[in-house]
């Protein structure tokens, strides 16, 4: 079975995959089944941290398959995810209906507020799920590939391009704090009611969201899998590791880059359209280039290059950061900083490379940021040694 | 030539001339008769005090007819309501800004019971004629500020019959030009309501040119309202001259706003292209250094509060210490165990900038700290009434250049200035040669991160310093170095001048944040034509 | 079978457009705009080629005719342009002047590397370039010619014969018993033969060999040597080489550079005998 044989060397991964399953069947019975006054009733509360927490581990794994594998190391990824966020919020948004405090059947009440008088273009269709779905994937990946096709072709590699997402997801989020931008501006989209007739806060409800969580992120792995273990996945690496060989051997290398960008993107869509019913707010913040760079720590913490460490990154720094900003919020900056240093200082493997269960196809890191910036360093050691 | 005056020290001359005003008013006694009752002084100020409010006007023109300097002030307390009169003691007083009361006809102080003066009251019809009387009056002082304040009064309030005569007296004596062209636009503002068609066409004729909004907004009411076609088309056109010049110091104007922030730009962006251009690294944590700098000046100005001039000057070396330290200390503790590994340090820098910034935020509180302007440097150069140049901006901008200047001077002329270049093209070879790579290492890193501080003491001159004041200039001084290349500091000159300028340019049209995305817009399709810059390495060492 | 013998239509090649960007997900066979024309015996010209770096000229109106089949070596002293030559038929720089032709009617400077690649030019870099992170066989599958289109290498693998020709190569570069081993893990001479066989898997016309054995023990320089003797005649061979006891030991037509253009031409003795050439690495 394809499955099996996609997990057959990767036993990290099926581990990770058999604890968010058994997850899947715990979370659910015990938050409604068991009785609130049972020890191991889980409170609503926290089946809704765990979905969200589902979320990040599917934007992680987003991020894995673009920098673990292809070692393109996007600072932007947030945006994607915002944007699939975005696009669900204005479906929750449409579904509030002469709900609103202003209760204007057609306009969401920060419009009405603005004295619009009808929708604006792009907000028509979102009354329908099914293209609110079809927008959660589609506009990431229209990003996505528009703006990769620009930077790949011209050769923006390295450092050049996570700056340069970072400048795209930086922008973004100025534009959205912008009313005019017919988004909801500083406050985004909130005050959700109801989706696809399921009230938003109702036990079922979450309780779906975090399945459908769980389901997405488990497809996405197998997925991912499929297209690493592929020969495509074997390209990837190979233009991770030696950027200019790949391209002599004959591959159109932007073309790679580009289609596991878009679909590394649309992933992250489809991680922010789950996020977003499940915490109940969407607002311009999600675009914030800390966001973005923080998502890359889950992953370097968990060990890039073997797609479940980001899962378990994910998982270890979101629940260290429930901890430490219950404890004492203003120590989780130190601690969040202090993470970034230690990993790529001591543990450059990540969490997963601690129990050396790594398959040693997938752990070369060693050569991933080589090729990729022409630093003067490595230029000139070309020179140095031709002569 | 241009006079350049601060409106700040205007005031004072104001006040101080008032006072000790020397100045004869012969030409007055002319324009008035004098026929009532009092006529000295001390009478016709008593009559000021204890006559009905319509009499008032008629006793402050007799007031001011007289060759008495004291008139200036009265009327001026007057019209300021600082004018009070005692019933009882039947004694006139004017109230200074302390609350103490002087004698208005001895100029002596007040020395007895003050709790029996009342306000003289004055209303708004009397208040206008008082300010053109004062203004009348200010016209032929000898002090040019004056003079010209009164010119620009008038011009601003509009002229009436009398006026209009002692400036067309004035005006051909006045030898200073700016004065007399103001008196000029005056006079033509007043001929604009003539009835002869002739003089309206010429009084249209010498405002063409004039940058003075009064002298707009007349023109624009001329050339539609003025029942005379000859007039209203000379009008159109002479608006259009107007419209001409003042597009054209817009555009001056826009383009200083871009070279402001293109130095505020140069100067964060110029450390980062040091340490990436000569290291390969991403320093994320180059913002907060920034940040570091302008704490440094806020502190120093704590420590001596009451030399905020000088407190700055040594704000600039002790920011490049203290800055250039934690670069060493940042280099040396985590960097150099991350070379030819860009994208890591790029993770590990960023680590250090969100410590910093909340260690920022438990030493300072997050709340902003205003850092105080040096006298020198606060108010503005006002050149014409559309351009006006502030002088932190234009210190700044000197500044800017003086640090690209230092650098290039440093690189190109001293021994470590060699030694950078030398790693900077060929670390191997350099090493071979017996350059100290590592130590060249530290202080390339240190040199950018002290830059850094210095960026950070000029940042706090424009704005208050926060611990997320360096976040906000990481972004763009990144896409300077993406634009400028990092071949060379010329680029980030070029890239950060450049951007400067885009983004001033764009803001009118697009607004501060679509004008930002709008320029990375920009900067994407510029990088199809030159992935690396506009100053790229070039060579092999830039081959890939 | 040549790929080029598949061409089937001819596409705008000059600076990839937009569709070109979606063309490159499906079907992906970007070829030439006609078939390889070697009428006139003659694989590669070279005419004219200027380089310049920052006013330091790499090559210098360099001209070269290589024919088909040829084994053909190229030597020079330091920072004659041996590797600045190769970087510009393989598409990496584009001079400032000249023009490089493909057969008769194939202009390689209006192609992207990789297209040049696919076409049937081939590049073994001066440094062993291997994938190490993949076994030998994974590299060689990697260099297989074969449908490089995006969708194809995500859904189809290999064929029986492209197989068999892994295998093929495998033996024909002496790491078959080695297949499963991670390039990373090879030896020096070993990854110089796993990159020779990369480019064998790309059933190129022509073979640019950069340095092939530098560093090599005198054992595995004599393979090297045996397995490039093999190779010509079915496939054009450039070789740059510095050792000039192996580049005897292989070269029939020898191509001399000086200063980025091509100083002297002829068989080894002539040029070994050839004062200019004499001058230049003796003289200085």
């Amino acid at each position: 079975m394809l499955i099996k044989r996609l997990l057959l060397n990767d036993r990290g991964g099926a581990i990770v995959l058999a604890l968010i399953a058994l997850m899947m069947i715990i979370v659910p019975i015990s938050n409604l089944v068991l009785p609130t006054s049972s020890p191991l009733h889980l409170s609503t509360f926290t089946v809704t941290l765990l979905g969200k927490f589902l979320c990040y581990a599917l934007l992680a794994l987003s991020v894995d398959l673009i920098w673990g594998y292809c070692g393109i190391l996007s600072l932007g990824q947030g945006a994607f995810f915002s944007l699939g966020g975005y696009a669900m919020g204005m479906y929750l948004m449409r579904q509030i209906g002469a709900r609103g405090q202003y209760g204007n059947p057609e306009l969401p009440d920060f419009m009405v507020f603005l004295n619009w008088d009808h929708l604006p273009w792009y907000w028509l269709g979102f009354d329908s799920f099914g293209f609110a779905l079809l927008m959660v994937v589609l506009v990431p990946g229209l990003l996505a590939f528009v703006f990769g096709w620009l930077t790949f072709r011209s050769r923006v590699t390295g450092v050049y391009f996570s700056i340069i997402t970072q400048a795209l997801t930086y922008a973004l989020m100025l534009a959205f704090f912008r009313n005019e931008m017919g988004f909801g501006g500083n406050n985004g989209l909130t005050d959700f009611k109801d989706i696809i007739g399921h009230p938003i806060s109702a036990d079922s409800t979450r309780i779906a969201l975090f399945l459908c969580s769980g389901a997405a992120l488990m497809i996405a792995y197998i997925v991912c899998r499929y297209i690493v273990t592929s020969r495509f996945g074997r390209i990837v690496i190979s233009i991770r590791d030696a950027e200019s060989r790949t391209r002599f051997c004959g591959y159109k290398v932007e073309s790679y880059k580009l289609w596991i960008f878009v679909f590394s993107s649309v992933l992250a869509g489809i991680a922010g359209a789950l996020y977003v019913p499940q915490v109940g707010i969407i607002n311009p913040g999600e675009f914030s280039p800390l966001n973005s760079i923080e998502l890359v720590v889950w992953v370097a913490t968990g060990g890039r290059g073997t797609l479940f460490g980001a899962i378990v990154g994910a998982f270890t720094v979101n629940y260290g950061k429930t901890l430490f900003t219950s404890y004492s919020p203003e120590t989780w900056l130190f601690a969040l900083g202090a993470l970034f240093v230690i990993v790529t200082l001591v543990l450059p493997k990540g969490l997963v490379g601690l129990f050396g269960r790594v398959k040693k196809s997938e752990s070369a890191h060693e050569a991933i940021d080589n090729e990729n910036l022409a630093t003067p360093e490595i230029g000139a050691a070309k020179i140095a040694e031709e002569k | 030539m241009m006079t350049i005056f601060i409106s700040r020290f205007l005031k004072h001359f104001i006040v101080a001339s008032l006072l000790i005003c020397t100045g004869v008013t012969n030409s007055f006694a002319q324009t008035e008769e004098v026929s009532a009752t009092p006529t000295d002084f001390s009478g016709l100020v008593l009559q000021l005090a204890t006559g009905s409010l319509s009499e008032r006007a008629e006793t402050v023109k007799k007031l001011a007819a007289l060759k008495d300097n004291r008139s200036t002030v009265i009327i001026t307390a007057l019209e300021q309501g600082n004018l009070y009169f005692d019933s009882i003691t039947n004694k006139v007083g004017i109230k200074d800004e302390s609350g103490n009361f002087s004698d208005a006809i001895t100029l002596s102080a007040v020395s007895s019971d003050i709790s029996n003066f009342k306000k003289i009251p004055v209303n708004n019809s009397l208040r206008n004629q008082l300010r053109s009387l004062l203004s009348q009056l200010n016209l032929s002082s000898e002090d040019e500020a004056i003079r010209l304040s009164a010119v620009k009064r008038l011009l601003a309030d509009g002229l009436d019959e009398d006026s209009a005569v002692i400036i067309e007296k004035q005006s051909a004596s006045e030898k200073n030009k700016t004065i007399k062209s103001a008196m000029t636009i005056a006079l033509a503002l007043y001929q604009l309501k003539n009835t002869d068609e002739k003089i309206r066409i010429k009084a249209v004729d010498q405002l063409r040119g004039s940058l003075e909004p009064e002298a707009r907004s007349a023109l624009t009411e001329t050339s539609t309202t003025d029942e005379s076609e000859a007039v209203r088309n000379t009008a159109i056109s002479a608006l259009k001259s107007i419209e001409n010049t003042v597009t054209y110091y817009r555009f001056s104007e826009s383009i200083f706003f871009g070279l402001s922030l293109g130095s505020v730009l140069l100067l964060s962006a110029i450390g980062l292209a040091i340490t990436f251009g000569v290291m390969g690294v991403i320093n994320m944590a180059h913002g907060e250094l920034m940040m570091i700098g302008a704490y440094t000046t806020w502190v120093i100005q704590q420590i001596f509060p009451n030399q905020i001039a000088y407190s700055l000057l040594i704000a600039i070396p002790t920011a490049f210490l203290v800055a250039g330290a934690v670069g060493v200390v940042i280099e040396r503790g985590v960097i150099r165990f991350l070379y030819g590994r860009p994208l890591e340090t790029l993770l590990a820098t960023f680590g250090l900038s969100l410590i910093l910034q909340q260690a920022a935020r438990s030493i300072f509180t997050p709340l902003n700290r205003a850092v105080s302007l040096p006298e020198w440097m606060s108010g503005s150069m006002v050149i014409n009434p559309v351009l006006s140049i502030t002088y932190n901006r234009l210190y700044i901008l000197i500044f800017g250049i003086l640090v690209f200047v230092l650098l290039q001077l440093i690189l190109k002329k001293t021994s470590l200035g060699l030694k950078v270049r030398a790693v900077s093209q060929n670390r191997t070879m350099a090493r071979a040669v017996g350059v100290r790579a590592s130590w060249v290492d530290a202080l390339t890193f240190g040199l950018g991160s002290g830059i850094a501080g210095i960026a950070g003491v000029a940042l706090s001159q424009l704005t208050n310093v926060g611990p997320n004041l360096g976040q906000a200039y990481l972004i763009d001084s990144f896409m300077v170095v993406v634009f400028g290349g990092v071949g060379n500091l010329w680029g980030t000159l070029v890239g950060a001048m450049g951007l400067g300028i885009i983004n001033k340019f764009l803001e009118p049209y697009a607004g501060a944040v679509l004008a930002k995305v709008l320029v990375l817009v920009l900067l994407i399709l510029f990088i199809q034509k030159k992935p690396k810059g506009m100053f790229p390495q070039k060579g092999r060492a830039a081959a890939d | 079978m040549n790929i080029l013998a598949q061409a089937k239509h001819a596409l705008p090649v000059k600076d990839p457009d937009f569709s070109n960007a979606l063309n490159g997900f499906g079907k992906d066979v970007d070829n030439f705009g006609a078939p390889l024309d070697t009428s006139k015996r003659t694989i590669l010209y070279v005419e004219g080629i200027t380089v310049s770096f920052d006013g330091f000229r790499a090559l210098n109106n360099l001209n070269l005719y290589v024919d088909e089949g040829e084994l053909r070596c190229i030597i020079g002293p330091n920072g004659a342009g041996k590797t600045t030559m190769m970087d510009v038929i393989t598409g990496k720089t584009k001079p400032d002047a000249g023009t490089v032709y493909f057969g008769q009617q194939i202009n390689l400077l209006e192609l992207s590397e990789h297209q040049i690649a696919r076409g049937g030019i081939g590049r073994k870099f001066q440094k062993p370039t291997i994938f190490e992170a993949l076994t030998v066989y994974e590299n060689l599958e990697l260099a297989t010619a074969s449908n490089k289109a995006v969708w194809w290498t995500l859904t189809k693998s290999l064929n029986g014969e492209q197989k068999f020709r892994i295998d093929e190569v495998l033996v024909q570069i002496g790491l078959k018993e080695l297949r499963y081993k991670n390039a990373g893990a090879l030896s020096h001479g070993q990854k110089q033969w796993l990159e020779i066989g990369m480019l064998l898997m790309q059933s190129p016309r022509v073979l640019l060999v950069d340095e092939p054995v530098a560093g090599m023990t005198g054992e595995e320089t004599e393979k090297t040597a045996e397995l490039l003797l093999s190779l010509a005649g079915k496939h054009s061979v450039i070789v740059v080489e510095h050792d000039m006891k192996f580049v005897r030991s292989i070269a029939r037509k020898v191509t001399v550079l000086h200063q980025g253009s091509v100083l002297t031409e002829g068989t080894m003795d002539q040029v070994q005998n050839d004062p200019k050439v004499i001058e230049v690495y003796l003289g200085e």
